[in-house]
């Protein structure tokens, strides 16, 4: 299990390659890679600043995960997210699952995300050609972690 | 009681204030609203009923009717914009 707030950025082959290293027993890796885009909401984005909650935020991270190894049986999760200033192209937050089987590693890696989204304390200010602005919690992000139903 | 109290994002610039230590007579999350509200200004309207804002204590998301307690730390954000 590896849980990481940091404002470096993250490769994915690497994560993979250290969370499947001398295993034998994980049969489907899932991953998600979530990047900083240059356009939102009709204006172009120069830049994002994520700002996060320190401590709210890895525990609320643990939380999820842990949410979702008791309803898949996960072989192992890594989760990134990085906060700071991002620039268009940038990768934000990285979930790999591993599983026994496709299923489970599908599935989880997509309620981390949706869980994620309107659970863990991170937020997003966008630099655009208006000026600084925050970025609005979006309602299908919570119908999307709605879905999952109450745990 | 004493709380610790943080605020986060488009709140913290809005209000002005990123932390502070305050004394609230009440013993739930709503009283320390009310207190906040009672303040005016930029307060009462940001944290308006049917305002969209998010109450943490000690870590942890909760509703308005939930129970503060002594050196609590609350957090009070907007909805998480995050992933």
């Amino acid at each position: 299990m590896k849980i990481v707030v940091q404002s470096e950025a993250f490769e994915l082959g690497a994560e993979v390659d250290a969370l499947r290293r001398g295993r034998t027993d994980i049969g489907a890796i899932a991953s998600f890679v979530g990047l900083a885009r240059d356009m939102n909401d009709g204006s172009d984005v120069a830049a994002m600043t994520l700002e996060h909650y320190p401590g709210m935020t890895e525990k609320a991270l643990a939380a999820l995960v842990e949410d979702a190894q008791s309803r898949w049986t996960l072989l192992d999760v890594t989760l990134i997210h990085r906060v700071g200033r991002l620039l268009p192209g940038d990768p934000i937050v990285l979930v790999v699952v591993a599983g026994s089987h496709r299923g489970e590693a599908f599935a989880a890696c997509e309620f981390i995300m949706d869980y994620l989204k309107t659970r863990a304390p991170f937020w997003k200010k966008e630099e655009t050609p208006e000026g600084e602005r925050w970025v609005e919690a979006r309602a299908s992000d919570d119908a999307a972690a709605m879905r999952w139903g109450k745990t | 009681m004493k709380l610790r109290v943080l605020y986060f994002a488009r709140l913290r610039e809005r209000l002005g204030c990123a932390e502070e230590t305050l004394d609230c007579a009440g013993s739930t999350v709503a009283d320390l609203v009310s207190l906040l509200q009672a303040r005016g200004g930029v307060w009462a309207e940001e944290l308006a009923t049917g305002r969209a804002y998010r109450v943490a204590v000690n870590q942890d998301i909760v509703a308005l009717d939930a129970a503060l307690t002594e050196n609590a730390e609350v957090a009070i954000f907007p909805p998480v914009t995050g992933g």
